[in-house]
């Protein structure tokens, strides 16, 4: 079996690029593309202000991406924990200033772009996870105390996420950490008493809450309850993609989002213009190119020979499919409103770059595919 | 190494399971899509065509104009009106009729509101009554349902405390009409006023401050739902004026007593104005409750045409008042000193006719100082003719005639100085040594306006500046108090003659109006009378000695009198003309009189202002 494995490192820079996934290049511009009229449309119209710095955004992304793409898996590999660190450093830079300048901060103002480090604490959460379980052995594993090290490298992020507040972002961390574990090996009965427990803490906490504490909890449960503030924009939302229709009302014409009863429609709420103006069809069509995309993280991971790639390029994956089904689910209703972009389509420097440098780990595990990594 | 593959084997196991997880979340949002969609489609889309963003437009506060000391002359009062939307009325009419079994509403009032309908965009409110009161406004709540379309709201409506004494200067404010129609979206509010005349006219933009927006969501019906966005209004900068309310309403009420008359009492260093009365006036509040028909016929039928700013707009000969520039004209030319004499023997003889002195009888030999006490035309006579029209139209000017100060209110009128290319021009005639006669004593073609003859005045008794009114101690954002006026280039003892022959035209006793005098010696005015012909006297009448009072009022004489008090450091001037007042010494003078009395007691020059209520103050 050893003896099978090519050294890729001695590919030619032309082999490596034969490697990377063409296809998987097209279906993203392809979603991109579908932001970008949505922008223009949302504009009422216009490429500025939204779809023309978009495109901008995009075509640096996809530089990056090809970029992390090409570099060897390994270096990857050793920059897991620097990586990591330097995400934690900026979160704290961010809560500091947050505190200094009075109000919740989420950014560092880069000059061209508003850069937000709990984006890439995804990733670098994911990144390390790899990293960490590449190394335990499955007999390990499914020992508890192994679990301990996982537990602190998502919930340090977290804390921090949480103090921002931005309890979106805190919860896609927790999930996507937990889905690592998960395909790592940890046993299930972990997963199901951990489950059990939370389910039942649920009823005593509930117990101890105050009346108005309760009353805001049901609200974020049930927005509709609250149809003049909290569940006015899902009201909406759900108004707009409703009257849209099966082929929709056509591009520009979507005037539940033109008319400004959906105030992100720019970012959050992008999938609502956009299955508005291009109805239900539009609608599949988009949700279609998603799931191909996560395809092909399933493609790229059951091809990676070693373990640091499969976790990355299946936690990369999970993680992005994590962003989509939320944003989604939350502009139907079916969940309470968190505040979480559509990667790709919604408008925004961070969620956009973070997805393509994503995409680009989980191209290099498909160029690297067979390349050795050694466990240090 | 060994476990390799059976890492890769559980790996692939939970992947499978992520992977089945991840496909049916994919299907669960594509039936939660197809049932918003499709299943669900129509009803959301009649919910969406309910919805609906209303802009609603907030209107500013007009700004305060207030007098030189804080007190208001132009206020906002509540305003109670009723208001109808037609796109929510099934049928106008019947609405109206139903209104009016709640509160009176008259018929003209109705086609008027279905008129406006027609005209204006069916969303847009139209105002059916305004200044409803406590009674009319619960009525129509407690009887809002029943009345879709017609609501209760609370503007502002202008008032003028002080009536028809600030009227000619603060003006009114009225509807727009077409030419006042500019993009500002607070003149599309119904009922929305903008200024007419006046101060309010003058600085209407900034008065009227910048409206605010509100976006609010209405359901169908068009109920406002709530307010989306609101952007407040800017209130209109207040305006302070140099007037003093009070010496302003003073002037108002002394000239009642006259059918017609103006005045006008300024600073003569700075140019301020502290009143400027105009009799007959008009109380603006009318036209702000709406002015009937009949009402409207009797301003404009009246004689005193009380809707005319006399004190800047009416024009009329200023007569004997206007010997002070041939005077000045004269001394400036050298064609005569303190001590050149004159005989005047009643009457002056130029070729075949003959000019004559208002005194049967003549003055005798008379110097210029004697001359202007007793207001000697023969002196005039004969010093026009010595100096020539051409000088004495450029002294007139340089004191202000002919021409507009272009100050603040617009109504003003320029007087006329006619020379001899104005005569060719007008009239088509050459210039005649008579006309410059007449010209010397302030007759002919003259004419000027009361203020004109107070910058007159002003300028004579301040030591020679070129001072100019000015009514708003506001200018581009910051307060103007006084103002540095250049000085003319006259000789100052010239203007000490001038002035000792206005200082005995009143304090000695054979001066035109001595009996008008102040007897307190530190308020004593100087001054100069003049009686303006409105029709020349004919010989027979003159022969008939018929008395001017005995002719119909309008053909007697104009009353003027300009003056200046105290004499011995001028600081108020005064002018005042009673149209058809007969005589300058008995009508205008006794009036300038009690102007400088209550001018110089009240003296709003020297009083303190508050720092909150200085001239100009910017809000």
């Amino acid at each position: 079996m050893i003896g099978t494995i090519r050294i890729q490192s001695e590919q030619s820079i032309w082999e490596k690029i034969l490697h990377l996934n063409w296809g998987f290049v097209l279906v993203i511009s392809l979603i991109a593309f579908i932001g970008f009229a949505s922008l223009y449309s949302a504009a009422g119209g216009e490429f500025n202000p939204w779809a023309f710095k978009q495109m901008i955004r995009f075509v640096v992304g996809l530089i990056c991406m090809f970029v992390i793409a090409l570099i060897d898996i390994r270096w990857w590999y050793k920059l897991s924990w620097p990586i990591y660190f330097l995400g934690l450093l900026l979160l704290i830079i961010v809560e500091v200033k947050g505190h200094i300048g009075m109000g919740a901060q989420r950014w560092i103002d880069l000059g061209i772009m508003r850069f937000q480090p709990s984006e890439f604490m995804k990733l670098a959460v994911v990144m390390v996870l790899a990293r960490y379980f590449h190394i335990v052995t499955l007999e390990d594993i499914r020992q508890l105390r192994i679990l301990i090290i996982p537990v602190f490298i998502i919930a340090t992020p977290v804390a921090f996420v949480l103090l921002q507040p931005d309890l979106g972002t805190s919860l896609m961390i927790v999930m996507a950490g937990i889905a690592m574990i998960f395909i790592a090996g940890a046993s299930l009965w972990i997963f199901i008493s951990a489950f059990v427990l939370a389910s039942a803490a649920i009823p005593v906490i509930w117990h101890f809450m105050h009346e108005y504490q309760k009353q805001r909890v049901l609200t974020f449960l049930n927005p509709e309850s609250d149809p003049l503030g909290a569940g006015y924009h899902i009201i909406q939302s759900k108004i707009a993609l409703g009257s849209g229709g099966a082929s929709g009302k056509g591009f520009l014409q979507g005037s539940q989002s033109h008319l400004n009863f959906l105030p992100e429609k720019q970012t959050d709420f992008i999938f609502t213009l956009w299955a508005e103006e291009w109805g239900f069809f539009g609608g599949v069509v988009l949700l279609g190119l998603f799931g191909i995309v996560f395809l092909y993280g399933f493609w790229i991971s059951s091809r990676v020979r070693h373990d640091f790639g499969r976790y990355l390029s299946l936690g990369i994956c999970i993680n992005f499919s994590l962003y989509v089904f939320i944003n989604i689910a939350m502009v139907m209703g079916l969940i309470p409103v968190v505040g979480a972009p559509l990667p790709l389509i919604s408008y925004g420097g961070t969620s956009m770059l973070a997805a393509l440098i994503g995409f680009g780990l989980m191209m290099s595990c498909n160029v690297y595919r067979d390349s050795k990594v050694t466990r240090v | 190494m060994i476990n390799e593959g059976k890492s890769a084997k559980v790996f692939s196991r939970r992947a499978f399971i992520i992977g089945a997880l991840q496909a049916g979340t994919l299907c669960i949002l594509g039936s939660r899509l197809a049932w918003l969609q499709i299943s669900q489609g129509s009803r959301y889309k009649t919910l969406s065509d309910k919805n609906r963003i209303n802009i609603k437009v907030i209107a500013p506060s007009r700004g305060h104009i207030v007098d030189r000391f804080g007190v208001p002359l132009a206020v906002n009062n509540q305003n109670f009106r009723v208001l109808v939307i037609p796109e929510q009325v099934k049928d106008l009419k019947t609405s109206l009729k139903i209104l009016q079994t709640y509160i009176s509403i008259d018929e003209e009032c109705i086609e008027h509101v279905l008129e406006m309908a027609g005209k204006v965009s069916k969303f847009v409110p139209i105002e059916v009554k305004d200044e409803l009161t406590w009674e009319e406004v619960a009525k129509i709540e407690v009887h809002l349902p029943e009345l879709p379309g017609l609501f209760i709201d609370i503007g502002e409506v202008r008032s003028y405390p002080y009536n028809d004494s600030t009227a000619h200067i603060v003006g009114y404010v009225g509807f727009p009409t077409k030419i006042d129609l500019t993009d500002d979206p607070v003149l599309k509010l119904p009922g929305f006023k903008l200024g007419k005349t006046g101060i309010e006219k003058k600085f209407d933009v900034d008065l009227r401050g910048i409206a605010g927006i509100a976006e609010i969501e209405v359901n169908v019906i068009g109920r406002e739902i709530r307010e989306l966005k609101r952007k407040d209004a800017r209130s209109g900068k207040r305006i302070a004026l140099t007037i003093d309310g009070e010496l302003q309403r003073f002037a108002q009420q002394r000239l009642c007593k006259e059918v017609s008359a103006s005045a006008v009492i300024m600073d003569a260093h700075t140019g301020a104005i502290y009143a400027m009365a105009s009799h007959p006036s008009f109380d603006p509040n009318i036209f702000i409750h709406g002015l009937s028909a009949s009402a409207w016929e009797e301003l404009l039928a009246d004689k005193g045409h009380p809707l005319t700013n006399k004190a800047i707009a009416g024009q009329y000969p200023p007569a004997s008042t206007f010997k002070m520039v041939t005077a000045l004209a004269g001394l400036q030319v050298g064609k005569i000193t303190k001590d050149r004499k004159v005989f005047c023997p009643g009457f002056y003889d130029y070729g075949k006719d003959r000019f004559h002195c208002w005194k049967r009888g003549g003055h005798g030999s008379i110097n210029i100082v004697d001359a202007l006490t007793q207001s000697c035309d023969t002196y005039f006579y004969e010093l026009a003719t010595e100096i020539g029209i051409d000088k004495i139209s450029k002294t007139a000017k340089q004191l202000g005639f002919g021409s507009k100060f272009g100050f603040e209110l617009l109504e003003e009128r320029s007087g006329l100085v006619p020379d001899k290319n104005w005569k060719m021009g007008y009239h088509g005639e050459i210039w005649r040594p008579g006309d410059t006669i007449v010209t010397g004593i302030g007759q002919g073609s003259l004419q000027a306006t009361p203020m004109q003859l107070a910058v007159m005045t002003a300028r004579f008794v301040n030591g020679g500046y070129a001072v100019r009114p000015w009514i708003t101690g506001y200018e581009k954002d910051s307060r103007i108090l006084t103002h540095k006026w250049p000085r003319m280039n006259i000789n100052k003892s010239h203007l000490t003659l001038i002035k000792s022959g206005m200082d005995r035209v009143v304090n000695y006793e054979k001066g035109t109006a001595y009996k008008s005098r102040i007897e307190l010696s530190s308020m004593a005015m100087g001054g100069k009378t003049g009686t303006a012909q409105v029709r020349k006297i004919t010989a027979a009448q003159r022969l008939a000695g018929i008395k001017n009072e005995d002719l119909p009022w309008e053909q007697r004489h104009h009353g003027l009198f300009v003056g200046y008090a105290p004499v011995n450091a001028p600081r108020y001037v005064v002018s005042v003309i009673v149209e058809h007042g007969v005589g300058g010494s008995t009508s205008a003078a006794p009036i300038a009189r009690d102007l400088l009395i209550e001018a110089q007691k009240r003296n709003p020059y020297k009083i303190k202002l508050s720092p909150k209520s200085v001239v100009g103050e910017k809000i």
